[in-house]
């Protein structure tokens, strides 16, 4: 409901927007088709001509591929599984009446301020270490023999990071779902004698439901894309390639543009069916 | 001055059509109260006239400007909203000078118009607050206040009373009425409330479904409505209507009757019947009467010292002079 | 919830909460501990909490070998720079979507997240190639730029759900009372959000800041924010931890502080509104 007058102001005002996000979206993607057809090895002669889909499916066939998705898939779905149960968990717990609340919360949130390369490097160095770690003390102090952990449990190491950065995001949005709960549907769930088991089961979680949707979507696009905890902890050897890693190496260490081009192909694929999902819960939002 | 045109204005939203062609017109110096039920297009037309919408055709006129393109604010005119929007950011002060000062004005004439509006409108004290710390009523006087100092061709205002509780309403109307008589500037008033329409009107427009149904002074609407839904929607309580032999007997599909034009009697009448609920205000009496052959029963406004008690036998007898006559149009026939 | 519990099951829940939390928060402890001691003690064995020589040396050793505040200032440009230019440009177009809304509007905000969720790696070697062409590879204005696009769609909603919640009467009041456009929004919408708007800003920032793709791929020596330079402290040896520590402290610090201040914001920010 407006003039014409401020439609077409309102046209003008949203242009500069649309039109860089279109320019970076396009432009680039355009290019990575593009190559992504193409023989292209740039410290090897250059551009070597159209293969069709030869890129495609030797990205695929190559003896790299089916690990670097099965270890994308272990580290997003173990990063998932602890986060949220941790994170539903975390989340009741911060709920209840206690003292310093405000405290406790800062000190859960506070992981997910710390740059990735801070928290992949402390850990890797401080903790993980098998000769000065932390953890290296602790099991010494027991008698046990340490851990090498980014060589002999890299995967386990690696999620335990990631985990440890993005526990806070899960618990803080779902602290702030459960606290829209209406605290009498609890109590007359109580009056009519649910004991906290089922209280938990039938009234919380399903509350929770959507919140627990949303985390695991945002966390999936942006745990697909993880990169800088492998990059400075591992850089991809030990099995803890993931697809975005392989890609990665693909273009800019080995140089060869068409084959990691196609895999970009792949991951943009990948990341758009999750983003479905989330945009379609978002959308829904923004109808109400 | 202040006359404004409205010549074959429709407006359409997507495909719908919420204001057919409408012409209507207002005099320099005029209170025109739009009045109509929620979603009539009163609002709509309000806008129209604002130039917060365009129309899809037609053309508006302010003393003879074409202001149909006109932007808002080029258009001279001042609007008091439902909701007040006061500038929660800003003082008092500030908010009655912001159209001065978007105006060009300097500080020392702002603040000299600020200071008589606020003395007309006693928010002298007030003026150093922001609108979050005041109550209501000083909310509604301080959006008012912004209005005037404009000096605007024409005031617009939007349902201004909605948002009061009934007594600070009551002295709201009055405190409008009266800047009309000060000011004497063209008023424009849009309300769902037939009683701020009679109480403040020189012009009542009636509209319903974007369409005029008629214009005219309050009594004029009162003792001649052009048409049923005029006569049902203007007086309060609302006119009865009968149909069937009860109308027939006076040449028309429908008669209507105002509550205050029928008198009971407990032994004989035109219209045996008997007493439902009874409402006693002291000064007034109100009879919901159930009789024969009619679904609604009917209203009768009766003096304050009748005692009538529910399932009571009771008749009833209009005042034929004043019986409104309607075909089977529903128009109103002379 | 306004809940009357016993004094004993709140003491319990605060011991539980509190043991959890401080696990939780034990590694940036260390690291900041760490950062106090010498390197030898760093690495001590059994460890050292708190009886050690408290030592500021660190921090003066990690400026002057590695040109510390370098880094820091790019860090603080590029991730101060792409977000005010971000808000600049989102404001505009965030008060068309929320007060102009037309039928196309929810798809402009839904394509424009899902720009957000393009995957880096799938477009790495042609903004590379781009960056070569026009210049920018290891600049701060190149990195501001990307870091501008990326961070676009999220600073657009953020300030579409805050504007959405001011009355568009007030608005409409502004131009009756002979604002334009421009002092509509100058005068009016931007004063009345500035919380939405500071809140955004702060979330950006953060954002930026804490951006390891871009910042590691495109920057080389001279462009570097913190996130590449604390990178380059990977080589394995264990003689450097209280250096390490002394770095790391100060790259997360100042976005530790900023992040108590806007956590409430936090999830509105991070879930394009979908969780208030």
């Amino acid at each position: 409901m407006a003039t014409q007058h401020s439609r077409s102001a309102a046209r003008i005002m949203m242009a500069p927007a649309v039109v860089l996000l279109l320019g970076w979206m396009l432009i680039p993607l355009t290019m990575t088709l593009y190559f992504s057809f193409k023989k292209y090895l740039p410290l090897r002669g250059g551009d070597l001509g159209w293969v069709g889909f030869d890129n495609y499916v030797r990205f695929v066939s190559s003896s790299a591929f089916w690990p670097s998705v099965q270890t994308t898939l272990i580290i997003v779905g173990g990063v998932l599984l602890i986060t949220v149960i941790l994170g539903v968990l975390l989340a009741i717990l911060l709920d209840q009446p206690l003292w310093g609340q405000g405290i406790v919360r800062i000190l859960v949130i506070a992981p997910f301020f710390v740059m990735p390369t801070v928290s992949a490097l402390v850990w890797k160095n401080m903790f993980m270490d098998p000769v000065n770690g932390l953890f290296a003390h602790l099991w010494k102090f027991f008698g046990a023999q340490p851990v090498e952990w980014l060589s002999d449990a890299p995967l386990f190491s690696i999620i335990m990071i990631v985990s440890w950065q993005w526990l806070p995001f899960a618990t803080l949005i779902l602290l702030t779902a459960i606290q829209s709960l209406d605290s009498e549907q609890l109590e007359a769930s109580e009056m009519d004698g649910a004991p906290p088991l089922s209280r938990f089961g039938y009234i919380i979680l399903p509350h929770l439901s959507r919140a627990i949707t949303i985390v695991v979507l945002i966390q999936t696009i942006f745990l697909l894309a993880v990169f800088a905890e492998i990059f400075v902890t591992t850089q991809g050897s030990f099995g803890t390639r993931t697809l975005t890693y392989l890609i990665f190496q693909r273009v800019l260490e080995s140089q060869n543009v068409g084959l990691g081009s196609a895999g970009g192909v792949y991951a943009i694929i990948l990341a758009n069916i999750v983003a479905i999902f989330l945009m379609r819960i978002v959308g829904k939002n923004l109808d109400s | 001055m202040g006359q404004i045109t409205l010549k074959q204005i429709t407006k359409n939203f997507g495909d719908v059509q919420v204001i057919p062609p409408l012409d209507l017109r207002i005099d320099d110096g005029e209170f025109v109260v739009f009045v109509g039920p929620s979603g009539c297009g009163k609002s709509t037309l309000l806008r129209l006239i604002a130039g917060l919408e365009d129309v899809t055709s037609g053309a508006i006129t302010i003393d003879d400007r074409d202001a149909t393109e006109v932007p808002p604010a080029k258009r001279g005119l001042a609007m008091v909203f439902q909701s007040y929007a006061l500038y929660p950011h800003m003082s008092v002060r500030k908010n009655i000078a912001f159209p001065l000062r978007m105006a060009g004005l300097d500080k020392a004439a702002q603040n000299a118009k600020v200071d008589a509006a606020a003395k007309v409108l006693n928010l002298t004290d007030y003026l150093d607050r922001r609108p979050g710390q005041l109550s209501g009523g000083q909310r509604q006087r301080v959006a008012i206040g912004r209005a005037i100092v404009r000096e605007p061709d024409a005031f617009l205002f939007d349902e201004p009373l909605s948002n009061l509780d009934a007594a600070l309403r009551v002295n709201m109307r009055l405190e409008i009425s009266e800047l009309h008589q000060t000011l004497k500037t063209t008023m424009i008033y849009v309300t769902h409330d037939q009683v701020e329409a009679m109480t403040m009107a020189d012009k009542i427009v009636v509209l319903q479904a974007g369409v005029i149904e008629q214009v005219g002074s309050p009594l004029e609407l009162y003792h001649t409505p052009r048409n049923k839904f005029v006569a049902g929607f203007i007086g309060s309580p609302k006119m009865n209507f009968l149909a069937g032999e009860y109308a027939a007997g006076y040449g028309a599909a429908t008669i209507g009757v105002r509550p205050e034009h029928i008198s009971v009697s407990s032994s004989e009448g035109a219209w045996p019947g008997k007493v439902g609920v009874s409402e006693h205000l002291g000064s007034d009496t109100f009879l919901y009467v159930d009789i024969d052959g009619v679904d609604e029963p009917i209203t009768v406004r009766s003096s304050g010292e009748i005692s009538a008690r529910h399932g009571d036998n009771i008749y009833l007898t209009p005042d034929v002079s004043k019986i409104h006559r309607f075909d089977n149009q529903d128009l109103r026939i002379a | 919830m306004a809940r009357a519990v016993t004094t004993r099951r709140k003491a319990l829940n605060t011991l539980i909460a509190w043991s959890i939390g401080l696990l939780i928060f034990f590694p940036i402890l260390w690291t900041i501990l760490t950062s106090f001691k010498t390197e030898a003690q760093a690495i001590n064995d059994p460890p050292l909490f708190l009886f050690f020589d408290w030592t500021l040396e660190n921090y003066a050793v990690v400026q002057e070998r590695s040109d510390y505040m370098r880094f820091l200032w790019n860090s603080v440009i590029i991730a101060g720079g792409s977000t005010v230019i971000g808000i600049l440009i989102a404001v505009p177009a965030a008060w068309s979507m929320a007060f102009v809304p037309s039928k196309r509007t929810k798809d402009i905000l839904l394509w424009m997240l899902s720009t957000k969720m393009l995957p880096a790696v799938g477009v790495l070697y042609p903004i590379y190639l781009l960056f070569i062409e026009l210049g920018l590879l290891d600049t701060r204005v190149g990195l501001t730029i990307v870091l501008m696009l990326i961070n676009l769609p999220i600073i657009v909603w953020m300030l579409y759900t805050y504007f959405k919640e001011i009355p568009g009467e007030i608005l409409e009041a502004a131009r009756m009372d002979g604002a334009a456009l421009k002092e509509e929004i100058l005068y009016i919408l931007t004063p009345m959000a500035v919380p939405g708007i500071a809140s955004t800003l702060l979330l950006n920032i953060i954002l930026a800041w804490n951006e390891a793709f871009w910042t590691l791929n495109l920057t080389a020596a001279k462009a570097a924010p913190l996130t590449a330079f604390i990178a380059s402290y990977s080589s394995p040896e264990g003689l450097f931890y209280a250096k390490l520590s002394a770095a790391s402290t100060m790259a997360i610090a100042p976005i530790l502080i900023l992040g108590w201040f806007s956590q409430k914001q936090l999830v509105r920010g991070l879930t394009f509104g979908a969780v208030k």
